[in-house]
């Protein structure tokens, strides 16, 4: 099984959880940027953290044989802090990175004004950098703020097959699957997913745009429950095929889109995919 | 230098038209310093070892900056402050270079702060130079400790002297006591130095 983890904050994990992936066939990940469990309160924080995304974690990663990548974004619960909107301005010199495959995460928190105004705002660089957007669907209120995330992302002008909505679930990813957006679901240990309902809603929806991650972060949570998953799947009859597309294949399509997955390191057969030159650039 | 980078590099369309756009516009060089890998490739250039064809490409890049002397050296530094890995060791690689004198010294003290092995060897080629000796033998014990090969070390043989050979004894010392070794070119120093 070779797997792709598109949503892992692996700033908040050890080594110990690289060997355990890497020795589980987790090749390649995106690491989005999110807020940490202390609140930020000035640029230099998210500058110093966003240092470490196309960094510091990438050189780390790569002491396991893992490909990080990144995407970068002022988090919506820190956008209702003036102090931390201060970013915005900084994000165009990230945005321009070569790990950097999206813009995230975006989205809602608590739907504040602040929070409209900082999504669109960076929809728009989405659209101005040529890059998808990673949109996190709020843990309270979610069913709103799944339509409310909907409509900002059709405003927005960025078409839909660059945008995934994040940690949907059983009520949430009926409004998503008939818009041309993609489908993310966060496999944890008790709240938001877990593997046996992941499977359901893969019988259920089919495999087009679906994207599971295991959203790893310094809370209780665990990098292999796309493992987990996967074999779960195999137990409910789909293919070994079936596994490949939904944790390797439809990950690097998505972020594929930003024409700077970089897979090359990694030594695969496969140079290029569906004709996208996800490789490195090349002379 | 630069005309060596010219002239080995396989010429670029985008990379001619990214040079003579910093030369009329240098603030330009903020976008197309960090795509000069999506653009140039990646590739090892045989004939400097250690190189690749997006350190040569951005070594041009700054090279083409209209700018001299503390302004060059704001600039560069603003850069590096921003620049991922790649790009941090591409301008650390470009310094020795540039019309800089000794400005930029404190982006090499930044570089030997980190834990990233690029960035360390990097950090320690000619423009190494410009640090006084107390911080080159720590660069050169922190390559030594990083297993980082001691050929990254501009003017090692010159600059080595008997208080690097005391730390480097102390250092085999310690390894020695835990039951472990310093590499091999290591040792072969020690020996050039006792």
């Amino acid at each position: 099984m070779r797997i792709f983890d598109p949503h892992i904050h692996m700033t908040s994990r050890t080594t110990d959880d690289y060997e355990r992936m890497a020795a589980a066939g987790v090749r390649a990940l995106v690491e989005p940027a999110f807020w940490l469990g202390q609140p930020r309160t000035g640029v230099g924080s998210f500058t110093d953290y966003f240092d470490s995304l196309v960094g510091w974690e990438p050189f780390r990663a790569a002491q396991f044989g893992v490909r990080h990548h990144c995407t970068i974004a002022l988090n919506p619960k820190e956008a209702n802090d003036p102090r931390c909107r201060e970013v915005l301005p900084v994000l165009p010199r990230y945005l321009a990175k070569d790990g950097v495959v999206a813009v995230g995460e975006v989205g809602y928190d608590s739907m504040t004004p602040d929070e409209d105004e900082v999504f669109a705002a960076q929809l728009a660089l989405a659209v101005e950098h040529e890059l998808p957007a990673l949109v996190h669907t709020p843990h309270r209120d979610k069913a709103r703020g799944t339509e409310r995330s909907l409509n900002v992302v059709a405003e927005s002008g960025l078409p839909p097959e660059r945008v995934v909505l994040d940690h949907l679930n059983e009520v949430t990813v009926p409004a998503v699957v008939g818009t041309g957006c993609w489908m993310g679901f966060s496999i944890y240990p008790d709240t938001k997913m877990s593997p046996p309902r992941m499977v359901a809603i893969l019988k259920q929806y089919g495999l087009d745009r679906m994207l599971v991650n295991s959203a790893a972060d310094w809370g209780r949570s665990d990098p292999l429950l796309t493992v987990r998953t996967g074999e779960a799947m195999l137990a409910a009859g789909f293919t070994d095929d079936d596994v490949d597309r939904v944790l390797w294949r439809n990950p690097i399509e998505f972020y594929g889109q930003s024409q700077r997955l970089d897979l090359s390191e990694l030594g695969l057969p496969e140079a290029t995919f569906a004709g996208n030159s996800i490789l490195r650039g090349g002379a | 230098m630069i005309e060596l980078l010219r002239s080995i590099l396989p010429s670029n369309p985008w990379l001619t038209a990214s040079v003579a756009r910093v030369a009329t516009e240098p603030a330009a060089i903020g976008t197309l310093l960090p795509a000069a890998g999506r653009h140039c490739g990646r590739t090892p250039l045989p004939h400097l070892p250690g190189w690749r064809t997006d350190d040569a490409a951005r070594v041009l890049l700054l090279a083409a900056l209209p700018l001299r002397g503390d302004a060059l050296a704001e600039e560069i530094r603003s850069l590096y402050r921003y620049g991922d890995a790649d790009e941090k060791r591409a301008v650390l690689r470009g310094l020795p270079w540039l019309e800089v004198g000794d400005r930029c010294v404190d982006l090499v003290h930044d570089a030997l702060r980190t834990n990233d092995t690029r960035l360390v060897a990097a950090a320690l080629g000619p423009y190494a130079g410009h640090l006084d000796d107390a911080a080159w033998r720590q660069g050169v014990l922190k390559c030594v400790f990083m297993a980082i090969p001691l050929s990254v070390v501009d003017c090692l043989d010159e600059r080595a002297d008997a208080e690097l050979a005391g730390m480097l004894g102390d250092l085999a010392a310690e390894r020695q006591a835990a039951g472990r070794a310093i590499p091999d070119d290591a040792t072969a120093l020690l020996h050039r130095l006792t």
